[in-house]
């Protein structure tokens, strides 16, 4: 290993597998379910919940000893703001056509739970090395997430992938649309992200039996 | 040594093995099993899961037959080569060739809900380990009635593995389930594959084929016409008997009322679902027939022309009756308590009719309302014990003071 010890590996693959922020913890649903219908959305706001998370994680963790704990909450939230709006306006600037798409659920990053979950749990707590590595693990946890509904609503509601048709042409019949293959408009419908984040679930319990709760 | 016998020793040979549910469901399924009970009070009855499900299913042979007929004849109208039948026993309706037709089409959308429904079924019974359940039976006989005849098979084959997996089995198998599983499968297959569930080309066989080419041929359901106020060509007597375009199983009202007639005496149907039902969306219509009566909604307004269907109509067109009978009133999901049995049903008919009017989207608002209601059955099931408790302590203290 050399670059990280045993204890520290950890915080990067609990929060991937069994400890995972949208599985497990169910957390962070409402963003998962809304802009997962296309894979380059789910990719864009898996990075700026990286981003948000890592620096808001290491910024806490610097600042844990001078916050006063009545009005730690306020802390967090201008600490969170500033940088998703740096987030926006990155967005906006470099990628109008997505931030559109992702509309207002940039801005309610700074409502998503995990990231104040993992302040308030672990940043507060903790030195600035190990509050980064957790942040990168949740934030990698949430976006391998929704990367994998991305993949699945994307694929069989409109039959590309990122955007480039990977089943052939619906329009002009061709792949396997020519033997009457049809995407599944269900699954650009919210509901269906909430189906598969509930099969991932069920097939992550059944695998390791020792997370489901008595 | 007689097939029963045999089986029933193969089954003694292999008790405990993994796939034993699976020979065990074959073996029940044709036999009553060798086993008897060794102590205690029994009462023995033959209306058993079995027989209840089978009970159901021939409620629902002859919507199933006349389906086919009228796939077959509705087929042959739209292309002009046999004259309109004038009435229930018209001589053009009754043939081989509708038949043909529509065994041709209908037979696989059986066979396909039957096989794929019943892998999975079993496929759940051997890795669980429990007994294969009869649940099914019935689900696999609704599900080609209440689907368009032109629907492609793997669609129809897509749908009922979600819908028994994410319906059913998710919940615990049959009777765990809390929304029904055959309009599972239809609500899936509405939100997933919309061109193939809705609109004016597939209630008739051959009409998606033809779409857009010379030979185009159109079968508007009775709703679609109206949601878009355009003149209805049918007469009541063809509506009643159902010799109209439609899901293949729910055109005919007589045969519902028949099979109605048939689940009631036999006591598998609750009647109270049926009647509270069709209350629901009488009062419904009723009550939409006033706002027209009173000019509070102008002739040009987009629901009007649903609206004005004179109250009682609304029974006989789309599929309200069949919802009432076979889907309304599945003892799992419908309601428990009698009180809460006439609230449960109420709501349903008063729900169908209203999304029918307000969401011309969704002409036929029957499954989303009996869907809605599932869930709320254990609600209203709740209330009605906890009235019930209310009124009795009342009463001891009236007593006891």
């Amino acid at each position: 290993m050399g670059l990280l010890s045993k204890k520290d590996a950890k915080l990067i693959t609990d929060p991937l597998a069994d400890n995972n922020p949208i599985t497990i913890q169910v957390l962070g649903i409402c963003s998962a379910l809304a802009i997962t219908a296309e894979l380059k959305a789910s990719l864009v706001m898996g990075i700026a919940v990286l981003f948000v998370l890592g620096i808001g994680n290491v910024v806490i963790s610097l600042m844990r000893n001078i916050i006063p704990s009545k009005i730690r909450i306020i802390v967090q939230l201008i600490v969170v703001a500033s940088l998703v709006i740096i987030v926006d306006q990155v967005l906006k600037a470099y990628a109008y056509e997505l931030s559109k798409t992702l509309s207002v659920f940039v801005g309610l990053i700074i409502t998503n739970c995990i990231i104040m979950g993992r302040f308030e749990a672990f940043a507060l707590g903790n030195g600035p090395w190990k509050a980064f590595l957790d942040g990168i693990g949740n934030a990698l946890g949430y976006a391998v997430i929704l990367l994998v509904v991305g993949f699945f609503r994307e694929l069989l509601g409109s039959g590309t992938l990122f955007g480039i048709p990977v089943l052939g042409d619906p329009i002009e019949k061709t792949g396997l649309y020519s033997i009457g293959y049809e995407n599944n408009g269900f699954m650009l419908m919210p509901p269906m992200a909430l189906i598969i984040v509930g099969l991932i679930i069920w097939v992550q319990r059944s695998r390791n039996t020792s997370l489901i709760e008595h | 040594m007689s097939l029963k016998s045999n089986l029933h020793n193969l089954k003694e040979k292999y008790k405990g093995t993994k796939m034993a549910p699976a020979f065990n469901a074959l073996h029940t399924f044709l036999y009553l099993p060798n086993e008897i009970t060794h102590n205690g009070t029994h009462i023995k009855a033959a209306d058993d899961l079995k027989r209840t499900m089978n009970t159901v299913i021939m409620a629902m042979v002859p919507c199933l037959i006349f389906g086919m007929f009228n796939a077959g004849y509705q087929h042959h109208l739209a292309l002009g080569t046999i004259e309109s039948a004038q009435g229930f026993l018209g001589a053009s309706f009754w043939t081989w060739s509708n038949l043909v037709i529509g065994m041709w089409k209908v037979l696989p959308l059986v066979v396909v809900s039957y096989g794929v429904g019943l892998a999975i079924e079993f496929l759940f019974a051997v890795i669980k380990g429990h007994e294969v359940e009869e649940g099914y039976l019935v689900t696999g006989m609704l599900v080609p009635l209440i689907v368009p005849i032109d629907l492609p098979l793997w669609m129809l084959a897509v749908a009922v593995a979600f819908g028994v997996v994410i319906g059913k089995e998710v919940f615990g198998g049959t009777g765990m389930n809390i929304l029904n599983p055959a309009l599972t499968i239809r609500a899936f297959l509405f939100f997933a594959y919309p061109t193939w569930m809705s609109g004016d080309k597939v209630w008739v066989h051959g009409a998606v084929e033809r779409a857009g080419t010379a030979d185009a041929i159109s079968g508007e359901t009775i709703l679609g016409s109206y949601a878009q106020s355009q003149e209805v060509v049918y007469s009541y007597a063809d509506m009643f008997f159902g010799i109209i375009p439609g899901s293949i199983g729910e055109t005919s009202k007589l045969l519902i009322i028949l099979g109605a007639l048939f689940l009631i005496f036999t006591k598998i149907g609750s009647w109270r679902i049926i009647v509270s039902t069709l209350i629901g969306a009488l009062a419904m219509g009723l009550i939409f027939n006033g706002v027209v009566d009173a000019g509070w909604i102008s002739s040009s307004s987009k629901f009007f022309g649903l609206m004005s269907v004179p109250f009682w109509q609304h029974l006989i067109i789309g599929s309200i009756l069949f919802g009432a009978v076979f889907m309304a009133t599945d003892p799992v999901t419908a309601a428990q308590t009698n009180k809460g049995k006439w609230i449960y049903g109420f709501l349903i008919g008063f729900i169908s009719i209203m999304i029918r009017v307000f969401n011309p989207a969704y002409p036929e608002g029957v499954f989303l309302a009996i869907l809605l209601m599932n869930v709320f059955a254990p609600t209203i099931d709740h209330y009605v014990v906890q009235g019930n408790v209310k009124k009795r302590l009342k009463r001891l203290k009236v007593k006891t003071a």
